[in-house]
């Protein structure tokens, strides 16, 4: 099935081997002088403190995750402000689903906050 | 520009928002009254289960559609969302066990489970892949937490993260396949893709590649080989009565979009994806059976003969006709009966002197010391070996009677071998139950079985037997139903 993408195809595999050649490359021609100062990671030309991996506390993550939920929410509320007035007239149909909405997420925030995730101690 | 809303119908999905909301309140309960008897959580969640049914029943035979035909129920779908819901109702009974009381947030645990129950109730009645995906997505991620809710036990955190990890990985696969799908077809709903198949047939080979992988997405769900490796860790380390629920919930859900799919794109009937399922349904049931056999563990066991039962239901699925369909709703009301029944045997004899307790051979001599739990342990056996007079066995009758209509006759020659090759493990349990010694210097205590757990596995026994004594009068209202899809 040769077709208008077959370029691109070419390109894919052309592409594959001209990295794995390169690569493979400097792994077998290139000289091999490690010293200590060498191998020790790259911190702005600053000589390292500490270990690079460290153990975050889960407040982090929880502030992130209750970060992105009420975040999304309020990205919700953009359209729905723009199109209100419109949208009113006749029915409140876009008022109580908006209403229906805030209820299912105050329904999370109560939860949050009683078990105690907004608290930083 | 006039904006339309489009037309919203929510009694069409008035089974989903009341389980739903039932999950609100009962994880508000839990909430707000951190000493409330999990009991009560229970029975709250359970009366939401019961209005729902009540609502499906109102709703059965009207065919109403919602959500400008997103979403719809014929006969078909209240039938599946039923059996589900009753498999609910049993592994909420099924947790009240005293022993499994190491969840610490029983809020949580029966908000998730109905959570995890909408989903499978969207996605049974999405007629449009992404009401699908979004039930899916509802159903994995309550199952996810599920897994891990012992969270102070390692084999539980590992079955999770197995879970979670291969779970989001597939449903990769399943996205893939429906952007493909909706790419070559220009419609996301089952009619849209009936209709483009009847013009082009799979010449397209993207559209075919966004089947495929749509399949594999739902082949990890139903646990079909080879995508079935996560299924022992997995039912090994969660909470028993939500393995229990996993086995029949996950699955069937998955089976229920399968038969829709096929059903609305008629050309799967042609020869290379009978020959492609027929190879799959093989495999399923080969492989679950013959590694079944070498477990030491009852939950793996178990684990390992659901993934069996999946590759039977296949064949019925396969079978492509009337009676094939009424044949899988049959199987999985029956597969719901006595799984969840010989989980809920399992769980309640968990642990005993605060030792894990789930070996095999552990079960030696329990037949004269617990006779009404080891006389369930060996209904429920008995009817998964398929054995007469339970349901198991009529099931399996149904399934296998359809496929021969169907013309599979070397299928069913295989699946019988494979039932008979199941029986050997199955009944393994009742020879240790019933015919040997306990092991040297291991006494076995258990507490009294609590009323839940009592009511769940004489409910499940009855329904065992009933489904198989009588089964004319529930394989006519199946058959009514599987003539009836109506809607796609």
């Amino acid at each position: 099935m040769v077709n208008e993408w077959l370029p691109v195809f070419i390109f894919m595999i052309i592409m594959s081997v001209v990295v794995f050649v390169i690569l493979a490359g400097t792994a077998f021609i290139g000289p091999k002088r490690p010293n200590p100062v060498k191998l020790s990671p790259y911190e702005c030309g600053v000589e390292p403190v500490g270990e690079p991996r460290t153990r975050f506390s889960i407040k982090f993550y929880m502030i992130a995750m209750l970060f992105i939920i009420f975040d999304l929410e309020v990205i919700f509320f953009y359209p729905w402000a723009v199109v209100f007035k419109r949208f009113l007239s006749g029915s409140s149909f876009i008022l109580i689903e908006m209403l229906i909405f805030v209820g299912i997420l105050l329904v999370g925030y109560v939860y949050a906050w009683k078990k105690g995730a907004l608290e930083w101690q | 520009m006039d904006l339309i809303i489009p037309q919203i119908n929510f009694s069409a999905i008035a089974p989903a928002l009341t389980v739903m909301i039932t999950a609100v309140v009962v994880l508000l309960i839990g909430l707000f009254f951190q000493k409330v008897q999990r009991e009560l959580l229970a029975i709250v969640g359970i009366i939401g289960l019961i209005v729902s049914l009540g609502e499906l029943g109102r709703m059965w035979g009207k065919d109403i559609t919602g959500f400008g035909g997103m979403v719809g129920n014929d006969n078909f779908t209240i039938a599946f969302q039923m059996i589900f819901i009753i498999a609910a109702f049993l592994a909420a009974l099924l947790s009240l066990n005293r022993i499994e009381d190491e969840y610490v947030s029983y809020g949580e645990f029966y908000g998730l489970l109905l959570f995890a129950l909408s989903g499978i109730i969207v996605m049974v009645q999405g007629l449009n892949l992404l009401i699908v995906f979004l039930g899916l997505e509802i159903l994995s991620i309550s199952l996810y937490i599920l897994t891990g809710f012992r969270k102070m036990r390692a084999d539980s955190i590992e079955a999770a993260l197995k879970y979670f990890l291969l779970g989001a990985f597939s449903t990769g696969f399943l996205l893939y396949g429906i952007a493909l799908i909706y790419g070559t077809t220009g419609s996301f709903s089952f009619k849209g893709i009936s209709s483009y198949v009847n013009a082009n047939g799979f010449t397209n080979v993207l559209f075919v590649a966004g089947i495929i992988l749509f399949l594999v997405g739902l082949a990890f769900k139903a646990a079909f080989v080879p995508f079935h490796q996560w299924t022992p860790d997995v039912y090994q380390g969660a909470p028993t009565p939500i393995a229990a629920f996993m086995s029949v919930g996950a699955k069937g859900a998955a089976f229920a979009v399968l038969i829709r799919l096929f059903v609305s794109v008629a050309a799967f009937s042609t020869r290379e994806w009978t020959i492609a399922i027929w190879v799959l349904a093989l495999l399923t049931m080969t492989i679950g059976n013959v590694v079944a056999i070498v477990q030491q563990n009852i939950k793996r066991m178990l684990a390992y003969s659901s993934i069996a039962h999946a590759g039977y239901i296949l064949v019925g699925v396969l079978a492509g006709n009337e009676m094939g369909r009424s044949a899988v709703l049959f199987y999985l009301m029956a597969y719901t009966f006595m799984n969840l029944g010989a989980f809920g045997v399992v769980s309640y004899l968990g642990i005993s002197h605060k030792v894990e307790n789930l070996r095999i051979e552990s079960y030696r001599g329990i037949g004269y010391k617990y006779p009404f739990a080891a006389l369930a342990m060996a209904v429920f056996m008995f009817s998964l070996a398929g054995v007469p007079p339970t349901a198991g066995f009529i099931g399996k009758f149904y399934l296998f009677s359809a496929a021969l209509k169907a013309g599979f006759v070397w299928l069913v020659i295989l699946s019988v071998l494979n039932a008979v090759i199941s029986a050997y493990y199955y009944l393994r349990v009742v020879v240790a139950m019933y015919m040997q010694e306990p092991e040297e210097g291991k006494v076995f205590e258990l507490p009294a079985a609590s009323w839940g757990v009592g009511l769940a596995l004489l409910l499940a026994v009855l329904g065992v037997l009933y489904m198989g004594i009588f089964p004319s009068s529930l394989m006519q209202l199946f058959q009514k139903t599987a003539e009836l899809i109506s809607m796609l």
